[in-house]
């Protein structure tokens, strides 16, 4: 099939098949996500970041951990040669901190997303479906959750599980997750009473089968909208507890703790507190300008 | 509700707030129990033995099953949830093992401190975010709107430690426009005698200016900071709603009878985006004390924030519990006075209520 008619394939307006007509919207979606040229800088910024996580090994010249001549190659500034981003105090190349330190962002971002969204989706359209005092329990609990700040709440967590990576992501998973059972509750109230689902009651279907096959699908897309444009918050809540000494411990090349390492030489070494800073900037600008992409795309309410 | 009976008009509206209020009011006090249960379990799970620290671990078993007993350990859980709750009601928060002190005594010291730059950066964030805001919205799609949105984007990304270091580094190191971290020289620490905890006002009504300079240049570099934060949230805002006046007839009819645009922006628009504003500046001051936290350790600012991480560091719960439930009621009392605002300035959410 040559491009042509493959493009014409997809947006035709009498699709064969299912499997044509979600192709041919998808393919759609794309198109007018392409157009937003700040929208495909986040995509560009957030592949990259999958990718330098991925081939960490591979790009990193140095080892993250150990470092190299205590004597001759402590402080060398950015642009030295061979560490274009200059070493720190116990002489480690900061890019290849900065290049290992990207496997732990994007474990933060993804654990937290996979923990938190199916809480929220199961919380929220259990909420909305059953109504009732479920509806009242459930929200009343969302609401005590989301009467914290995030930060704070998080810290309390974290100080009550011990500091750590794992925890921190804990932490901020529970954290996370009631502002999606709200959205999960709003979208179900809107649907409950459609005759599809009615339909599905009536042939008996149960209540887990319609939640988990009916409620839940629809919910998806508003949900995952808002878990993208959370996740820069998220980076820079992990980032927070690491560099208050909460989050990753030393010597990982967490970005908030490397700061917080290197804050004590912010004066004469500015690079090794200011470079890991900007890394953290990039990749929240990065999520954030893809979330504002994928909501205009995918959300024509919000748009404004 | 029983006051739903529709007829009523003009008549029912003031019964309506009230039973609103008292809805609101209900829901806070449950919110309020929900805080106390959320901490008082985070409490039960640290793996800190508050008997221990009390006694030190040289103490004798029978010393330890003494304490074990007075501090209520040997009793069932609701039990001592419900002796928590009696002590949190009375304002007791239990002693600090780092400092020795009350919790409420050592935060009555450094609240103020946190208080005083969360004030002068939402009003920063306010003076600045408005006009912008409103500047964006009538410039819609045009290079200021850009501007503003660039901004608010590197807001809502940046870090806002790093952006502090960043700060400190530039204007305190290199360029020596603004003293360094902490809240006052210790050359005028003794000059300001204390009455408010707020150093600006303390000092301005004692008319010591050269202290008032000092603590202003110590100020200013944070509370920008925090207030540039603000700032990003609120010009978005009212950017937002200020579109939505803007495409309004009553606009239309005021342009047809001639009245001049800006009064048209700043008068009739914006009287009535001021409404929803309120709400989110309310919002705004009470998620600066979020931001406090990581600025007052970069600027080894005396307050809240840093007396939290203080604790945290040194694993002093009955502290960390403490901050936290007062920061938690902070931002519960905030969104209360923003929802009884709202109730009480916009005529249709009155109505409807």
């Amino acid at each position: 099939m040559s491009a042509l008619s493959r493009r014409e394939w997809l947006l035709s307006d009498q699709p064969g098949s299912r499997r044509q007509a979600r192709l041919g919207q998808a393919y759609r979606t794309w198109l007018s996500f392409r157009s937003n040229w700040l929208a495909m800088v986040g995509l560009a910024i957030v592949l990259a970041l999958v990718v330098v996580a991925l081939f960490a090994d591979v790009i990193a010249p140095y080892d993250p951990v150990i470092g190299g001549d205590l004597r001759t190659e402590r402080f060398l500034p950015p642009l030295s040669e061979g560490h274009i981003f200059g070493t720190d105090d116990l002489a480690r190349d900061i890019f290849s901190r900065i290049v290992h330190g990207s496997r732990l962002t994007l474990m933060v971002v993804v654990l937290v997303a996979v923990i938190a969204t199916p809480i929220g989706l199961l919380v929220g359209t259990t909420a909305g479906y059953f109504g009732g005092w479920v509806d009242t329990v459930l929200m009343r609990l969302t609401d005590i959750f989301l009467a914290f700040p995030r930060l704070i709440l998080a810290l309390a967590f974290v100080a009550a599980l011990g500091p750590g990576i794992e925890n921190a992501i804990i932490a901020i998973a529970i954290t996370s997750w009631p502002p999606y059972a709200r959205l999960a509750r709003a979208e179900t109230l809107t649907i409950r009473d459609s005759d599809y689902i009615n339909a599905a009651r009536l042939q008996g279907a149960s209540s887990a089968r319609i939640l988990w096959g009916h409620v839940t699908p629809l919910c998806l897309s508003s949900v995952v909208i808002r878990v993208t444009l959370d996740m820069a918050g998220i980076i820079l809540t992990a980032a927070g507890l690491g560099f208050l000494g909460l989050g990753a411990q030393p010597p990982q090349p967490e970005w908030g703790a490397m700061i917080a390492a290197g804050r004590r030489f912010l004066i004469d070494q500015w690079w090794v507190a200011t470079v890991p800073g900007t890394a953290i900037f990039i990749v929240s600008l990065g999520f954030n300008l893809l979330g504002d992409g994928l909501r205009d795309v995918l959300d024509p309410k919000a748009r404004k | 509700m029983s006051d739903d009976t529709d007829g009523g008009g003009r008549g029912g509206a003031l019964p309506r707030v009230l039973w609103k209020i008292a809805r609101l009011l209900a829901t806070v006090a449950l919110t309020f129990l929900g805080l106390l249960v959320v901490t008082f379990l985070i409490g039960r799970v640290v793996p800190v033995d508050p008997v221990l620290a009390v006694v030190g671990d040289r103490a004798p078993k029978s010393v330890y099953d003494r304490v074990f007993v007075e501090l209520g350990l040997d009793r069932p859980l609701y039990e001592q949830f419900w002796i928590y709750l009696q002590k949190v009601l009375s304002g007791d928060f239990g002693q600090s093992f780092l400092t020795k002190r009350a919790i409420t005594e050592d935060i009555a010291r450094v609240f103020p401190a946190t208080l005083e730059l969360a004030t002068v950066a939402i009003l920063i964030g306010t003076v600045a975010g408005i006009p912008m805001g409103v500047w964006a919205a009538v410039r819609q799609g045009r290079l200021a709107d850009q501007v503003v949105r660039v901004l608010g984007l590197v807001g809502y990304s940046a870090p806002i430690f790093w952006l502090g270091l960043l700060g400190l580094l530039v204007f305190y190191a290199r360029l020596h426009w603004v003293a360094g971290p902490g809240r006052v020289d210790i050359a005028f620490e003794y000059s300001i005698t204390p009455r408010t905890g707020l150093l600006l006002l303390d000092s301005a009504m004692q008319g010591e200016w050269a202290a008032f300079r000092n603590v202003f240049s110590h100020i200013i570099l944070p509370a920008s900071l925090l207030g540039y934060f603000s700032m990003a949230y609120i010009s978005r805002m009212t950017r937002s709603f200020m579109l939505n006046e803007l495409a309004q007839e009553y606009v239309t009819t005021a342009r047809v009878k001639g009245v001049p645009e800006w009064r048209i922006i700043w008068v009739h628009a914006l009287r009535n985006a001021a409404v929803p504003l309120v709400t989110v500046i309310a919002l705004s001051y009470a998620s600066l004390l979020e931001g406090s936290v990581l600025t007052e350790t970069v600027f080894a600012w005396p307050g809240l924030g840093q007396y939290l991480t203080n604790s945290l560091q040194n694993a002093d719960m009955n502290a960390v519990l403490g901050s936290t439930l007062l920061i938690g009621a902070i931002f519960v009392g905030l969104n209360l006075l923003s929802d009884l605002l709202y109730t009480l300035l916009d005529p249709r959410v009155r109505r409807q209520a």
